[in-house]
């Protein structure tokens, strides 16, 4: 069965001949829905956005126009900032630099003509320095944009001016969490702000409201233009409009960045039918549907999933992992998150023990410090598992992983926490015999295949 | 205004106390007048393009980028401590980073780690942070999550990026180095 894809914002994407530079793009009528957008005014940018019924395809889904709506130009007496997060680090996702390497206008006709429904003038594009590449594309592409006109002062004989500079990180995780990544950009340490009172609408850069939206967020913005938000709301499903891009990487055949309307193809139609299977004839064993950060699912196991029925009622539909909708209600009823659309598939061969400790090194790495229960459990995790998968684990490390687990989620500045915490209380909670007999085995077991996945 | 492009990674191993030259002294004015609100916010990219230069941040960076931006130097230092791609000490003429995090290491990430070490004659522990080799020439370090799953095991040498980096095709890395 073949599953069409329903690229929108991949359109061009790999397409023969596209290039990234704004002579393809304007062939392609590139910045056209700019001048659409001029015409329409800011408000009513803003109206379709809400009509669209976007949500932030940056990990937390949350609806683009209500963040929009936080803001009332109108009323704001200080200046208004946009940021892109182009940080694109969590584990498995891979969406955001196709778009910034081949097709960096659309990003940016995007995030002009937010910054023109939002009153702003001067907005950051945030992007990790390990793009060095793709960060040289942005700023070829800004300076072009800014020769033909459609950046700088009176945009089009608007009367509307902006400026968009490019910003690199430092190779920090923490800094694609948007308040981190405010602190970043005013030269700091990425150390992630308190909410309240530090929410960024209110008091987001240099203490002004800001809007902070992901790469492919901000392309959606000029879909919505282009097409209306009431059509783009009929792609996907209610509450998940829009396509939905997903980043597929691990044991499978075909593994790769692909485009769909939001919940139109199953967990099973996205692994068996469009990546082709597990790789070498494999089975699958456990998913993870949406960056590291997501709790794990299990083959084998079901869900109770909340879905409205034809005549409008919720009801109740027991539903197996293949058959998962890819869109954010559904992965969120089965206890994980669609989040930033990075799926990570692992076969039947692949130790538990070791996915995780691979897991928990990397968020011990990247805590920032700041909390106790956040900077201190990560590394006591990290430390537990590691001594596990060498072979020196205790009868009651499991359960312990869990305490620590339980006791950072929910008492911490930022999410980082519950990232850190959901893959381990997931993996525990449904591999538990793996962790147990791993540690029952001590010593024999540890002569496996350590050395490729914790390092 | 034209636009400083400055990822120089020739220069990589140079010393920081190379000279400073009227074209860089140029590039730094021009970033820190992309933040008309906050000279402060001018650190990242100033600390960018002082290891892109000098190969590493050292105590004369430091106190220059402070200088330039009315900061304390421990406003600057700070971030070279807390931001992992800063380096207090210089790397290899090619430095490789090897992504180590799950998909990757699905990918076999650690065998093309260990290929890598071995093939560079590199010693140490590398959980205690870069090996660089003795001559200077080479060093690695471990990565997290490049953005590039889909085509792991990932690694990039210097600026450029490499896709499907197995045992073989790290060999084939080293020796385009050579
Ligand atoms: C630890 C952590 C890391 C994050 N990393 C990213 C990231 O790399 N890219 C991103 O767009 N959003 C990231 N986010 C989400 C942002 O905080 C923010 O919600 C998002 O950029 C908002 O954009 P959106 O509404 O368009 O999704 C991260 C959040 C957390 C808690
Ligand atoms: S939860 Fe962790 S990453 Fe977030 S602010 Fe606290 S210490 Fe930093
Ligand atoms: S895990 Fe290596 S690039 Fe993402």
């Amino acid at each position: 069965m073949a599953i069409r894809e329903h690229r929108l914002v991949f359109k061009h994407i790999d397409a023969l001949g596209y290039t990234r530079d704004i002579d393809c793009y304007l062939k392609h009528g590139g910045y056209e829905m700019l001048k659409k957008g001029f015409a329409m005014g800011g408000a009513a940018i803003r109206e379709e956005v809400k009509k669209s019924q976007l949500r932030g395809r940056g990990g937390a889904g949350f609806p683009t126009g209500t963040k929009w709506s936080f803001i009332d130009p109108a009323k704001v007496t200080k200046p208004i900032y946009l940021i892109c997060n182009a940080d694109e680090s969590e584990p498995g996702t891979f969406k955001d630099r196709q778009i910034i390497y081949k097709d960096p206008h659309q990003l940016i006709e995007g995030m002009i003509l937010s910054c023109f429904a939002n009153g702003v003038k001067l907005a950051y594009l945030y992007i990790r320095c390990e793009f060095t590449e793709g960060w040289k594309i942005l700023e070829k592409a800004l300076g072009e944009a800014r020769s033909h006109g459609f950046l700088g002062k009176n945009i089009l004989k608007s009367g509307y001016d902006l400026e968009i500079h490019v910003h690199r990180g430092a190779g920090a995780y923490i800094c694609g969490e948007e308040t981190g990544l405010i602190e970043s950009l005013e030269g700091k340490r990425a150390y992630p702000r308190i909410k309240p009172p530090y929410f960024p609408a209110v008091l987001g850069l240099y203490m002004c409201p800001t809007i902070v939206n992901n790469v492919e967020t901000l392309c959606n913005v000029k879909h919505i233009v282009e097409m209306g938000g009431e059509a783009y709301a009929k792609i996907g499903r209610p509450n998940n409009t829009g396509t939905r891009l997903l980043c597929v990487s691990g044991d499978v055949v075909k593994p790769g960045y692909y485009e769909f309307p939001c919940g139109a193809l199953t967990m099973g139609e996205l692994i068996h039918d469009v990546c082709g299977g597990i790789r070498n004839g494999g089975k699958l064993k456990a998913v993870i549907p949406g960056g590291s950060s997501a709790k794990v699912l299990r083959a084998g196991e079901t869900y109770k999933i909340k879905e409205k029925g034809p005549d409008g009622n919720l009801v109740e539909k027991e539903v197996k992992l293949e058959d998962l909708r890819m869109d954010f209600d559904t992965l969120a009823s089965a206890g994980s998150m669609a989040g930033s659309g990075g799926v990570i598939v692992m076969d039947q061969t692949r130790d538990m023990v070791e996915c995780l400790a691979n897991i928990s090194t990397f968020y011990a790495h990247e805590s920032c410090g700041q909390c106790t229960p956040c900077r201190e459990g990560v590394l006591w995790m990290k430390k537990i598992l590691a001594r596990i998968a060498e072979g020196h684990g205790r009868e009651d490390d499991p359960n312990m992983l869990k305490e620590v687990a339980d006791r950072i989620a929910g008492r911490t500045i930022c999410a980082f926490g519950e990232a850190a915490s959901w893959p381990v209380q997931s993996f525990i909670g449904k591999f538990k015999e793996e962790f147990s007999l791993r540690i029952r085995r001590n010593g024999t077991a540890a002569k496996r295949d350590t050395v490729s996945l914790t390092h | 205004m034209s636009v400083p492009l400055h990822a120089g990674t020739d220069h990589c191993a140079g010393p920081e106390r190379g000279e400073i030259t009227p074209a860089l002294e140029r590039q730094a004015e021009e970033l820190v007048a992309r933040y008309p609100v906050s000279k402060r916010s001018a650190v990242l990219p100033l600390l960018h393009l002082w290891q892109e230069t000098f190969g590493y941040i050292g105590p004369r960076g430091v106190e220059w980028i402070a200088q330039k931006l009315s900061l304390q130097e421990i406003q600057v230092l700070e971030l070279v401590t807390f931001y992992p791609w800063f380096r207090q000490r210089p790397y290899g003429k090619f430095h490789f980073r090897v992504c180590r995090t799950l998909p990757c290491a699905l990918g076999g990430s650690g065998k093309t780690f260990a290929a890598l070490k071995n093939l560079l004659q590199l010693k140490g522990d590398a959980q205690e942070g870069a090996l660089v080799s003795e001559d200077g020439f080479f060093s690695l370090e471990y990565s997290e999550c490049l953005a590039s799953c889909g085509t792991a095991p990932v690694v990039l040498c210097n600026d450029d990026f490499h896709e499907k980096v197995d045992e073989k095709r790290a060999a084939e890395l080293v020796s385009a180095c050579r």
